[in-house]
C-alpha cells in the first residue's frame, strides 16, 4: 500500500461521517458568508437571465421572422443591447455590491475576540490572548465562540498564504511583513473546514484547518483550560513518552508548556491530543497517526520541515505517540 | 462585357495591359524562397507565419497534454498518479506555456501571416525582425518546455509570486528558467508587436484609410499597442526578481525593506491586459468570419472599433481585481470593481454587433461558423462569471478556487481558442491547396464544445463548495469527487476533438504559395486574392472595407498586374509605404531578403539567456557577443542607398529613400522608445510604491551623497546631449566633416557612460550597497535600467561609426544615425529623470 492510499483508508470514513458541505460557500453558517451567499444567488439569477436574452437574440437573428431580424440588424439594437442594457444592470449591481461590502468596512468592534493566525509552510500557528494579554498558542484548529465577532489578525512567517473558511466568510491573504484583518462570526455551533487558498508551494494542497464554533460559555472554559500548562503524564508509558520526547530533542522545534520543550519552529503540542486532526487537518488525531507523522512525515506531507525520526523502537514509538495523544 | 472600373479615384487602372513579358518572372525571382532545408533562412511573412502558427499550435497541444495529466491526477481523491512536486511543475508549466508560448505567439502569428495579405502589402516592413522574433521564440520556448523532462521546470505557479519564487523558498534553477526564459520570450513578443504596429500603420494599400481598414487589422494594432505598454511591467518585474535571486537585492523581501505585493502590482499590470491581448485579435477574427459567412457587411463597424479601443484602454485599469483578497483598502476595491464591470460593455457591443450581423445576412453553417457560435456561447458565459468575480464580496469567496478556473477557461478558451479554430477552418483555403474537411471540422467542434462544457461548467460549483486552485490532491468526502471525475471526462472529450483537428490538418492542409483553394467563402477582403510568395501580383487601390465585393473583378485585375507596382522597380523586394491615417502612398521601401544572420542571432540570444540560467557565465557571454555580432551583420545590409524615384503606376512617382518620420524605421524606433519609457515608468512606480510601503527605509537628506556628485553626473548627461545635437548638425551640413562627426559621437557616448559610472560610484562611495535594503536595491536598479540603454547606444554608435567609415552613412543616407539619435535623446532624458528621482526624491520627502 502506498503512503497516499494509506491516508485514504484513514481519512475517508472520518470525513464521510460529517456532511459534505463542511467547506462550502454554499452552506453559509455566519452573517458574512450569508451576505455573500445572497449576493451569489442574485448574480447567478441575473447571469442566467442575461444568458437567455443573448441566446434568444442569437436564435432570432438566425431563425426569427424577417421583421424581427430586420429589427436586430441595426446599430440601434447594438446600442441598446450592448451599451444601454449592460450599463443599467451593472450600475445597479455595483451599488448592491458596495452595500454588501460596507459590513466589512465598519470600524472594529472593541468586544471582538482577537485571534492571531500565522501561515507557515504548510500549517497554521494560532495565538489567543487571555485577559492579561498573555499568549496562548495552538495550531491548525481554531476555537471560536458562537455569535461573537471574531477578529483574525493574519500574517505569514514565510510565503503568501490565504485564510479561507468558506462557511463563515470570504478569504483574506496572509503576507510576510504585513498584518491583514478579517472579521467574521458563526451563527451556530459546528466544525467548519478551511484551507489555504493561495498557492504556497510544495504541500499547499495539504494545508487545511478546522474552525470549531462552540457556545460562548464553553469557549471561555475551553480557553481557560488551553491557557494552562500541559497535563502531567500519568502512568509509566506516558511518563516514558515524555522522557523520550524531551530526550530526542523534539523540544527544539515543538513546545509543550509546562515542560522544558519550548521550541517555536513547529506547531505547539501542549494540547495536541485534544485537536481533532494533526498535520494541518490532514490526519485524524490518534496514536497511530501521531506515530506515522514522527516516523514518516515526509510521505504524508512531502517537503515539510520535520525530518523523519526512525530512532525509536516500536515500544518507544508507542509510548511517545501515546503521551502526545494524551495531551488534552 | 463593359470595361471594368478600377478602384482608383479616377476609375482608371494604374497600368495598362499587357504587361512586359519578363516582369512577372523578375518579381518571382526577387521574392523566390530558398530551396530545400535553406527554407529556414526565409523571411517571407507567409513562410514565417506558417512556422509561427505551427509552433504555437504545437505548444498548445503540449500544454494540453499537461492539462490531461492534471485532470487524470484529480479524477479521484487522494490519487497518487502524479506526485506533489511534479504536479506543481506541471500546473506551472501549463499556465506559463498556454499564456506565453501559445496564446500570445499564436495571435501574433496570425497577424504575421494575415496582415500583409489583408492590407495589400508585399510583406511586413521588417521581415528579418519578424523572423528573428519567431526563431528566438522557437528556440527559447522549446528549451524552456524541455526543463519539465529533467525535473528542472519552475513550480511557483505561472504568476510566480514572491517570496515563494525567491531564492529562499525556490532555491533551484526552475524559477530562473521562468524569469530568463519568459523574459526573453516577452522580448520576442515586443519585437513582433513593433513589426505589427509599423506594418498596420505604414504598409497598407493605397487608399486604405483607417476607416476602411479591416477589423482584424484594428485588433492587431491595438493588441500590439497593448503589448508595448503592458509587457514592460512584467519585464521590469522579472528583472527585479532575477536581481534579487542572483545577487540578493531585496525588492520583495519584507524583512529587508522590500514588499511581496510589489510583484503582484507589476505582474497584474501586465497580466490583465494580457487577457485582452489574447482576446482582441480573436474577436477581430470573428469580425472577419461573420460577414463572410453571412454574406453581409459587419453591422456597427464603427461601434466595434470604438469598443476595441475602449477595451484596450480600460484593460489597464483593472489589474487590482486580481488582488481583491490582499486586504487593500475598500475605496480602491470599489474603483477597480467598477472598472472591471465597465470593461464588459465593449464586449457587449461586440457580441450584439455580431448578432446583428447574423440577423442582417444568412449564416452558412460551416465548421468555422459553428466555432464562432460556440465562441459566442462560451465567451458570453465567461463574461457573465467575470462580472460576478468583479463583485468584490463574491470574489472573496470565489478567488483562487475552481470557480475562477472555470471562469477564465470560459473566457480564454471561449474567447481565443474557439475563434482560432474558426480561423483555421476559415482561412485554410487561402493558404492551402485544399480547404480543411467540413465533416471532420464539425465533428471536432461538437466534441470540443460539449467536452469543454462538461469539463469546465461543473468547476463553477466545485469551487464554490470549497475546492481551491493549484492543489495536487484533495481528500474524499468534501463533495468534490463526482464533479472532478466529470471534469476529467470532459477534458478527454476535448482532447478527442483536438485530435480530430490534427487529423484534419494532416490530411488536408497542403501549404502552398501558388495554387491555393482560394476564395471559397466569397469573402470581401484582400487576403482572399491570390497569395503568392510576393503577396499579390499588383497592389490594388482600396476604396471600401470589402474591396472584393465592391469590385468583383479586382482579383483578376490585380493578378493581371493592372494595379500599382506589378513588378519589382528597384530589382529588390519592396513594398509601398503609405501614410498612417489616409493611406496615401509615400515611398517604396526595399525589404531585406533571406539570410542566416538573423537566425543565428536568435539562436545565440536564446543561448545567452539559457546559459545564464544554468550559470555557465563564460559560455553565456560568448553567446551574447556572438548574438550582437550576428545582429550587426544582419543590419549591415539594411538601409540601402537611394535608388532615385520610381513609378508605381497611375502617374505616382515615389522616392526609394526617405528619412525622418516618413521612414518606417523611425516609427519602429519611436515604438521602441515607448517600450523603454513604459519600462522606466514601471520602475518609477515600483520605487514610489516601495516608498509608500516602507518610508522608514528611505534615508534622510544628510545621509545621501553630497549634491556635487549627482550634479556632475547631470552635467555629463547634458554634455552628451550637446555633443549629439552638434553631431546631428554636422551630419546635416556636409560630408567632409566626417572626422568631426566621429569625434562628437565618440565624445557623447563616453560622457553618457561616464555619467552612469559617476552616479554608481557616488552611491557606492556613500556606503550604499544594493543588498542592504529595498531602498538601496531600487537605487541600483535605476543604474541597471540606465545601463542597458547605454549599452545599446554604445553598440549602435560603434555600428554607426563603422558605417560612416565604410561610406554607408552621409547627410542624406542617415536613418542609422537618426535612429541612434532617438534612443540617445531618450537615454539623456531617462538619465536626468533617474538622477532627480534617486537624489531629489529622498530630499523632497526626507
Amino acid at each position: 500500500m502506498t503512503p497516499r492510499r494509506a491516508i485514504t483508508s484513514v481519512s475517508v470514513p472520518v470525513l464521510l461521517s460529517g456532511c459534505s458541505d463542511v467547506q462550502s460557500a454554499l452552506a453559509p453558517m455566519g452573517p458574512d458568508a450569508s451576505r455573500i451567499f445572497t449576493l451569489a444567488g442574485i448574480l447567478f439569477a441575473g447571469a442566467a437571465v442575461v444568458m437567455l436574452i443573448v441566446l434568444a437574440a442569437l436564435w432570432i437573428a438566425m431563425r426569427g421572422s424577417p421583421d424581427a431580424r430586420r429589427g436586430l440588424a441595426t446599430d440601434r439594437a447594438v446600442i441598446v443591447g450592448g451599451i444601454a442594457f449592460p450599463t443599467v444592470t451593472l450600475i445597479a449591481l455595483l451599488g448592491y455590491g458596495v452595500w454588501v461590502m460596507r459590513a466589512n468596512i465598519t470600524p472594529v468592534d472593541a468586544a471582538a475576540v482577537q485571534i492571531e493566525v500565522v501561515g507557515e509552510q504548510w500549517w497554521w500557528r494560532v495565538v489567543y490572548r487571555d485577559a492579561e494579554g498573555r499568549r496562548i498558542e495552538s495550531a491548525n484548529e481554531i476555537r471560536i465562540p458562537v455569535g461573537r465577532e471574531v477578529e483574525f489578525r493574519l500574517t505569514s512567517a514565510d510565503v503568501i498564504h490565504s485564510f479561507w473558511v468558506p462557511n463563515l466568510a470570504g478569504k483574506l491573504d496572509m503576507f510576510p511583513g504585513r498584518t491583514t484583518t478579517l472579521r467574521l462570526s458563526a451563527d451556530r455551533p459546528g466544525v467548519y473546514r478551511g484551507q489555504c487558498a493561495e498557492y504556497c508551494g510544495g504541500a499547499h494542497a495539504l494545508m487545511a484547518m478546522e474552525v470549531v464554533a462552540v457556545p460562548e460559555a464553553d469557549f471561555a472554559v475551553w480557553l481557560a483550560t488551553e491557557a494552562m500548562p500541559a497535563p502531567a503524564p500519568v502512568g509509566e508509558t506516558d511518563k516514558r513518552g515524555q522522557t523520550l520526547f524531551l530526550a530526542a530533542g523534539c523540544g527544539a522545534c515543538h513546545a509543550i508548556r509546562g515542560t522544558s520543550a519550548n521550541g517555536v519552529i513547529g506547531p505547539d503540542l501542549t494540547r495536541v491530543g485534544a485537536r481533532r486532526f494533526i498535520a494541518a487537518a490532514t490526519l485524524p488525531t490518534s496514536r497511530e497517526t501521531l506515530a506515522r507523522v514522527i516516523v514518516d512525515g515526509q510521505h504524508i506531507k512531502p517537503g515539510n520541515g520535520m525530518p523523519p525520526f526512525r530512532i525509536f523502537s516500536p515500544g518507544e514509538l508507542d509510548a511517545l505517540s501515546g503521551y502526545l495523544a494524551g495531551l488534552k | 462585357m463593359t470595361k471594368a472600373k478600377a478602384a482608383t479615384p479616377s476609375g482608371e487602372f494604374p497600368h495598362k495591359l499587357p504587361r512586359p513579358k519578363d516582369e512577372l518572372a523578375r518579381l518571382k525571382e526577387v521574392w523566390a524562397l530558398p530551396k530545400g532545408w535553406r527554407i529556414l533562412s526565409a523571411v517571407n511573412n507567409t513562410v514565417i507565419g506558417y512556422f509561427y502558427i505551427a509552433t504555437a499550435f504545437g505548444f498548445f497541444v503540449l500544454a494540453g497534454i499537461l492539462a490531461l495529466l492534471m485532470r487524470t491526477q484529480l479524477a479521484v481523491p487522494d490519487n497518487d498518479f502524479i506526485g506533489q512536486e511534479t504536479y506543481n511543475q506541471i500546473f506551472t508549466m501549463h499556465g506559463t506555456v498556454m499564456m506565453f508560448l501559445f496564446a500570445v505567439p499564436a495571435v501574433e502569428a496570425m497577424g504575421v501571416l494575415l496582415l500583409p495579405q489583408m492590407l495589400g502589402a508585399r510583406d511586413l516592413p521588417f521581415p528579418r525582425l519578424g523572423a528573428f522574433a519567431f526563431w528566438a521564440y522557437l528556440v527559447g520556448g522549446s528549451v524552456f518546455f524541455c526543463t519539465l523532462f529533467v525535473g528542472m521546470a519552475p513550480s511557483g505557479g505561472w504568476f510566480m509570486y514572491p517570496p515563494l519564487s525567491g531564492e529562499r523558498f525556490s532555491p533551484g534553477v526552475g524559477a530562473d528558467f521562468w524569469l530568463l526564459g519568459i523574459g526573453f520570450i516577452e522580448i520576442s513578443a515586443i519585437a513582433g508587436a513593433i513589426e505589427i504596429i509599423v506594418g498596420v500603420l505604414r504598409t497598407r494599400a493605397p487608399g486604405m484609410s483607417l476607416d476602411k481598414m479591416p477589423i482584424f487589422a484594428w485588433t492587431m494594432l491595438i493588441l500590439a499597442g497593448m503589448i508595448v505598454f503592458a509587457f514592460p511591467a512584467i519585464i521590469l518585474a522579472t528583472i527585479l526578481l532575477e536581481l534579487e535571486r542572483a545577487f540578493g537585492w531585496p525588492f520583495f523581501i519584507a524583512e529587508r525593506g522590500g514588499d511581496a505585493l510589489l510583484w503582484q502590482h507589476l505582474f497584474w499590470f501586465f497580466g490583465h491586459p494580457e487577457v485582452y491581448i489574447i482576446f482582441l485579435p480573436a474577436a477581430g477574427m470573428v469580425s472577419m468570419i461573420v460577414p463572410a459567412m453571412t454574406g453581409t457587411t459587419l453591422v456597427g463597424h464603427r461601434l466595434i472599433v470604438v469598443a476595441l479601443i475602449a477595451t484596450g484602454f480600460f484593460s489597464f485599469g483593472l489589474w487590482v481585481h486580481h488582488m481583491f483578497t490582499t486586504g487593500i483598502p475598500a475605496l480602491s476595491l470599489g474603483f477597480f470593481s467598477a472598472a472591471s464591470m465597465a470593461v464588459s460593455i465593449p464586449s457587449g457591443i461586440q457580441v450584439f454587433a455580431w448578432i446583428a450581423t447574423l440577423a442582417a445576412g444568412r449564416l452558412k453553417l460551416t465548421a468555422a461558423s459553428l466555432f464562432v457560435l460556440g465562441f459566442l456561447f462560451v465567451f458570453t458565459l465567461g463574461g457573465l462569471t467575470g462580472v460576478m468575480v468583479a463583485m468584490v464580496p463574491f470574489d472573496w469567496q470565489a478567488h483562487d478556487t475552481y470557480f475562477v478556473v472555470a471562469h477564465f477557461h470560459y473566457v480564454l478558451v471561449g474567447g481565443m481558442v474557439f475563434p482560432l479554430f474558426a480561423a483555421f477552418y476559415y482561412w485554410a483555403p487561402a493558404f492551402s491547396r485544399r480547404p480543411l474537411s467540413e465533416r471532420l471540422g464539425k465533428w471536432a467542434f461538437w466534441l470540443i464544445f460539449l467536452g469543454f462544457n462538461v469539463a469546465f461548467f461543473p468547476m463553477h460549483i466545485t469551487g464554490l463548495i470549497g475546492m481551491p486552485r493549484r492543489v495536487y490532491t484533495y481528500p474524499a468526502g468534501l463533495g468534490w469527487d463526482t464533479l472532478n471525475l466529470i471534469s476529467t471526462f470532459g477534458a478527454f472529450v476535448v482532447a478527442g476533438g483536438v485530435l480530430l483537428i490534427l487529423v484534419d490538418l494532416a490530411r488536408n492542409l497542403r501549404p502552398t504559395l501558388q495554387d491555393s483553394a482560394g476564395n471559397v467563402w466569397k469573402a470581401g477582403t484582400l487576403e482572399w486574392m491570390e497569395n503568392h510568395v510576393y503577396g499579390a501580383r499588383s497592389v490594388p487601390h482600396v476604396d471600401s472595407r470589402e474591396p472584393l465585393w465592391t469590385h468583383p473583378t479586382m482579383t483578376d485585375d490585380v493578378h493581371e498586374g493592372r494595379y500599382y507596382l506589378p513588378g519589382s522597380v528597384t530589382g529588390a523586394r519592396e513594398t509601398i509605404v503609405t501614410s498612417p491615417v489616409e493611406g496615401a502612398p509615400q515611398c517604396v521601401m526595399r525589404l531585406s531578403g533571406p539570410g542566416w544572420a538573423h537566425v543565428l542571432a536568435a539562436v545565440f540570444t536564446a543561448a545567452f539567456f539559457l546559459l545564464l540560467t544554468v550559470k555557465l557565465v563564460t559560455a553565456a557571454i560568448v553567446s551574447g557577443v556572438l548574438a550582437v555580432v550576428m545582429i550587426l551583420a544582419w543590419m549591415w545590409d539594411s538601409d540601402p542607398a537611394s535608388a532615385g524615384t520610381v513609378d508605381i503606376g497611375g502617374g505616382i512617382r515615389l522616392p526609394t529613400y526617405v528619412s525622418g518620420p516618413t521612414h518606417p524605421a523611425w516609427w519602429a524606433m519611436i515604438v521602441l522608445i515607448l517600450v523603454a519609457g513604459a519600462l522606466y515608468l514601471s520602475y518609477v512606480f515600483a520605487y514610489l510604491y516601495l516608498w509608500t510601503v516602507s518610508p522608514q527605509g528611505w534615508p534622510s537628506a544628510d545621509a545621501l551623497p553630497d549634491a556635487p556628485g549627482p550634479a556632475a553626473a547631470a552635467g555629463l548627461l547634458v554634455a552628451s546631449g550637446l555633443a549629439l545635437a552638434a553631431a546631428s548638425r554636422v551630419l546635416s551640413r556636409k560630408d567632409r566633416f566626417r572626422g568631426a562627426l566621429a569625434a562628437l559621437v565618440a565624445f557623447g557616448v563616453i560622457t553618457l557612460v561616464a555619467a552612469l559610472a559617476l552616479d554608481i560610484w557616488t552611491q557606492w562611495r556613500g556606503g550604499l550597497r544594493p543588498e542592504a535594503s529595498g531602498y538601496a536595491a531600487m537605487v541600483y536598479a535605476n543604474a541597471v535600467l540606465q545601463g542597458q540603454i547605454v549599452a545599446a547606444i554604445v553598440v549602435m554608435a560603434g555600428f554607426m561609426l563603422a558605417r560612416l567609415a565604410a561610406g554607408r552613412l552621409d547627410g542624406s543616407r542617415r536613418v542609422v544615425f537618426d535612429n541612434l539619435a532617438i534612443l540617445w535623446w531618450y537615454a539623456v532624458g531617462q538619465g536626468l529623470v533617474g538622477l532627480a528621482l534617486t537624489h531629489g526624491f529622498p530630499r523632497l520627502v526626507g
